[in-house]
C-alpha cells in the first residue's frame, strides 16, 4: 500500500503539494512547525496512487513516497 | 635554457610563471603589457596541460583565473592599470575566498584611460588592497629583468604559501626593456598542500566550498581577523628591500622599480659631489620595509622619495619613520621619467639647506 | 519500494528560500541530474549572487561562489583547470541577462564546454523585488512602480532566442517548473544539459522560468498560474537550438 511521509520540520507550507494532489488527500494542517508554518500532510492514506506528483511539486524535498 | 638570454621583461616574466608551474593564463591586450599574453599564447599551448584563453574583458580574465585558482593550480594574468581596475572586483573576491593568484600590473599613466608611458601611480591601489573590503596583496616590485623574473616564480610561492593573491607591480619600462636574464638561478618553486581546493568530492569526502560570503558579522570579523594574522606574518616574514651606499649616508633616496634605477645614477653623481646619499629600496611595497627605515631615521638627516606619480609611496615612508624627519618628494607623472640630473637637482637642494627644515 | 526521496545530491541543509518558492524545484532537479548521470563525485558547481547565492550550501558536490554575474568565467576557469570536472553554473536573470551578459555570451561562443542552469522569475528577488532585464511589459516591480514601460527602459532579453544565434551554442532549452508535466520536461532538459557535457560536446543553457512568490504579491499557487499565463506567453517553451547530434 502506498504509504506518503512528510519531513514537517522542513515544511513551509507553501501548499503546492496541496494543488498537485490529484486525489484531493494532501491538505495543510492547523497545527504549526517549529518554524511557525502549517505543514501538510495526508487525510486518506489508502487513497493514495503513489503518483508522487506531491514530492515533484514540493520545493523543499519534505515528501518521501512508497509503495 | 642556460646561461643568459636576452628578453623583454613582460616576456621574461611569463617564461618565469611557466617554470613556476603556472599552466593556465588568462588575459586581455591593454598597452604596455601585451607581449605577456603573446608570449603566453605561443608557449601554453606546446606544453602539457597549458591553458591560454583570451578573455572577452579583464573582467572575464580575472574570474578565469578564481576558476582555476579554486581548483588549488597555479595561475596567473597580467594587464596594465585600467585594466587593474577592472580586476579590482576579481581581486577583492579572490582575497575574501584566500585564493592563491599572481597578477601583474604593468603600470601606466593614469587616471581614466590615462596614457601608454611608465607609471608607479597605481601604488595606492596595488599596496591599499586593490579592490573593496579588508584585504592587502603581496605587492614585488622588481628593477630589473631579471628580478622580474626571479620575483614572478617568488611571487607564486607566496601567494600559495599565505593563501594571498600576489601583483608583480611592474611598470612600462620594465615591461617593454630588454636585458640579460638567467633561468638558471631561479630557486626550486615550492608545493603546498592544498586540501581546501575543488577537485570533485569523489563521493569520499564532504564537499569543499570556496566563498566569500558571511552575513553573520560576527563570522565575517572572525574571518578579517584570521586573515590579518596571515597578513602579519608576512609582514614579519616577507619584507624584502636593497640598501644602496646607506653605510655612511646623511640623505637617503627612498624608491622602488624604475625610479630606484635612476635614483642609483643620481646617487652615484652626487657622491662625487661629496654628498653622502643612500637608498633604501623597497622590493615588497606590501609589506613595505618599515623597520629599516625606521632605524634609518635615527642617522640620515631627510629622506628623498622619488616616484614616478604625484607622491604616494613618500605617505608610508612618513609612517615608516614616524615623521622623525622630513621627507621631500621627487616626482613626475603622467608617463614622464625623472632623469638622474632632475633627482641630482633634488638631492643638491636639500643638501645645501643641510636638515634645516 | 521506495518512489520518491530526496536525492542525495542536496546536503540536508534547509533551503533558505520562501515558501513555495520554485528555486527549491529547480535545485532538486539538478541534483538529482547529477545523481543520476553518476557525476555527483566530479561536479564543480558555481553559485551566483542573488537569491541563489546560498547554492553552495544545497548541493552535495564542491562549490565555488562567483560575482555577480560572472560565474560563467569562473566555471570556465574550473573546467579549463581539469576538463573531467563536471561544471555547472546556477543562475537568475539579473546575474546572467544583465550584469553577466557579456560572460553568458562568450562562454556560449566559445563552446565552453558546461553547462547552465538560467533561472528566469522576471524579477531581482534577494534584493526585494526590483526590475530585472526578465521583466515584463507593464510588470510592476519596485523599480517600475507604474509598470515596466518599455519606451523608457527598454524591453525584456530573451535569452535562448538572443543565444541561439550564437554558433558556439550547442543546446538551449527554454523550460518552466509550474506543474508536474512542465517539472519533467525541465529534468530531462537539464539532463541533456549535463550529458552533452559530459559527452564534450559543449556549451549547454538551460532556461527555466521559475516563481517569485513574495516579490510577485501573490500565493504560491497563484504565482503558477501567473507564470502560465504571463511568462509562458512572452519566454514561449521550446528547443531553441540542438547541435548536440552534429558531428563537429
Amino acid at each position: 500500500m502506498p504509504k506518503v511521509t512528510f519531513k514537517e520540520d522542513m515544511c513551509k507550507g507553501c501548499g503546492l503539494c496541496v494543488s498537485a494532489c490529484p486525489k484531493k488527500i494532501v491538505k495543510l494542517n492547523d497545527k504549526l512547525n517549529a518554524k511557525g508554518y502549517r505543514t501538510a500532510g495526508i487525510t486518506d492514506q489508502s487513497a493514495c496512487i503513489a503518483c508522487a506528483f506531491c514530492a515533484t511539486m514540493c520545493p523543499d524535498c519534505v515528501i518521501t513516497v512508497e509503495k | 635554457m642556460s646561461d643568459k638570454k636576452l628578453m623583454k621583461g613582460n616576456e621574461a616574466m611569463a617564461e618565469a610563471a611557466i617554470m613556476a608551474g603556472c599552466r593556465h593564463y588568462f588575459g586581455y591586450p591593454i598597452t604596455p603589457q601585451t607581449e605577456v599574453a603573446a608570449y603566453m599564447s605561443k608557449r601554453l599551448p606546446k606544453i602539457d596541460g597549458g591553458v591560454f584563453l583570451q578573455a572577452e574583458s579583464e573582467v572575464a580574465a580575472i574570474n578565469m583565473v578564481i576558476g582555476v585558482a579554486s581548483t588549488g593550480k597555479r595561475v596567473m594574468t597580467s594587464s596594465s592599470s585600467p585594466g587593474i581596475s577592472l580586476k579590482s572586483e576579481g581581486i577583492s573576491y579572490l582575497a575574501g575566498c584566500d585564493l592563491p593568484a599572481l597578477v601583474v600590473n604593468v603600470q601606466r599613466g593614469g587616471p581614466g584611460l590615462g596614457g601608454i608611458q611608465p607609471s608607479q601611480s597605481d601604488y595606492f591601489q596595488a599596496t591599499r588592497g586593490g579592490g573593496h573590503g579588508d584585504f592587502h596583496m603581496i605587492v614585488l616590485a622588481p628593477n630589473s629583468v631579471n628580478e622580474m623574473v626571479n620575483l614572478t616564480v617568488k611571487g607564486f610561492d607566496l601567494a600559495d604559501k599565505y593563501r594571498m593573491t600576489t601583483m608583480i607591480l611592474a611598470d612600462g619600462t620594465l615591461g617593454q626593456m630588454m636585458e640579460p636574464v638567467s633561468f638558471d638561478s631561479i630557486p626550486k618553486s615550492e608545493t603546498v598542500e592544498k586540501p581546501w581546493a575543488l577537485t570533485g568530492t569523489k563521493e569520499e569526502r564532504k564537499p569543499n566550498i570556496v566563498n566569500s560570503l558571511a552575513l553573520n558579522p560576527e563570522h565575517l570579523e572572525n574571518w578579517n581577523l584570521e586573515r590579518y594574522e596571515r597578513y602579519a606574518k608576512v609582514e614579519e616574514n616577507e619584507v624584502m628591500y636593497e640598501s644602496y651606499r646607506m653605510e655612511d649616508a646623511e640623505y637617503c633616496i627612498v624608491a622602488f622599480g624604475v625610479a630606484s634605477r635612476v635614483s642609483q645614477n643620481a646617487i652615484d653623481a652626487a657622491r662625487e659631489k661629496g654628498i653622502k646619499v643612500g637608498m633604501i629600496r623597497p622590493i615588497t611595497v606590501w609589506p613595505f620595509p618599515k623597520k629599516v627605515l625606521f632605524e634609518a631615521a635615527d642617522t640620515v638627516k631627510e629622506f628623498i622619495c622619488v616616484e614616478l606619480n604625484m607622491g604616494q609611496m613618500i605617505e608610508d615612508v612618513e609612517l615608516a619613520i614616524k615623521c622623525k624627519k622630513p621627507v621631500h618628494s621627487c616626482t613626475r607623472t603622467g608617463g614622464m621619467i625623472p632623469s638622474p640630473e632632475f633627482i641630482l637637482d633634488k638631492i643638491c637642494e636639500v643638501a645645501k639647506n643641510g636638515g634645516s627644515n | 519500494m521506495t518512489v520518491f526521496e530526496k536525492t542525495k545530491g542536496l546536503t540536508d541543509a534547509p533551503l533558505h528560500y520562501c515558501p513555495g518558492c520554485t528555486h527549491g524545484i529547480i535545485h532538486r532537479l539538478v541534483a538529482e541530474v547529477l545523481e543520476e548521470l553518476g557525476v555527483l563525485g566530479k561536479a564543480i558547481g558555481v553559485a551566483p549572487v542573488g537569491c541563489s547565492v546560498f547554492a553552495y550550501n544545497y548541493f552535495n558536490c564542491d562549490m565555488v561562489q562567483a560575482a555577480h554575474g560572472r560565474a560563467p568565467a569562473v566555471a570556465t576557469g574550473v573546467k579549463r583547470s581539469d576538463e573531467n570536472n563536471i561544471v555547472f553554473t546556477y543562475q537568475g536573470d539579473g546575474d546572467l541577462a544583465a550584469i553577466g551578459t557579456a560572460e553568458t555570451v562568450h562562454a556560449a561562443a566559445r563552446r565552453e564546454n558546461i553547462t547552465v542552469i538560467f533561472v528566469n522569475n522576471a524579477i531581482y528577488g534577494m534584493t526585494g523585488g526590483q526590475m530585472a532585464p526578465t521583466t515584463l511589459p507593464g510588470q510592476v516591480t519596485q523599480t517600475s512602480p507604474y509598470g515596466r514601460d518599455v519606451t523608457k527602459v527598454g524591453y525584456p532579453v530573451k535569452v535562448c532566442e538572443m543565444l541561439s544565434n550564437v554558433d558556439g551554442a550547442v543546446y538551449l532549452e527554454r523550460v518552466a517548473v509550474n506543474n508536474v508535466k512542465n517539472v519533467k520536461k525541465a529534468k530531462a532538459a537539464i539532463k541533456k544539459a549535463f550529458q552533452n557535457q559530459i559527452d564534450g560536446k559543449g556549451f549547454s543553457l538551460v532556461e527555466v522560468l521559475s516563481t517569485c512568490p513574495t516579490n510577485w504579491g501573490k500565493t504560491p499557487e497563484d504565482s503558477l498560474v501567473w507564470l502560465e499565463e504571463n511568462m509562458i506567453p512572452y519566454y514561449p517553451l521550446g528547443v531553441y537550438k540542438d547541435i548536440s547530434d552534429k558531428e563537429d
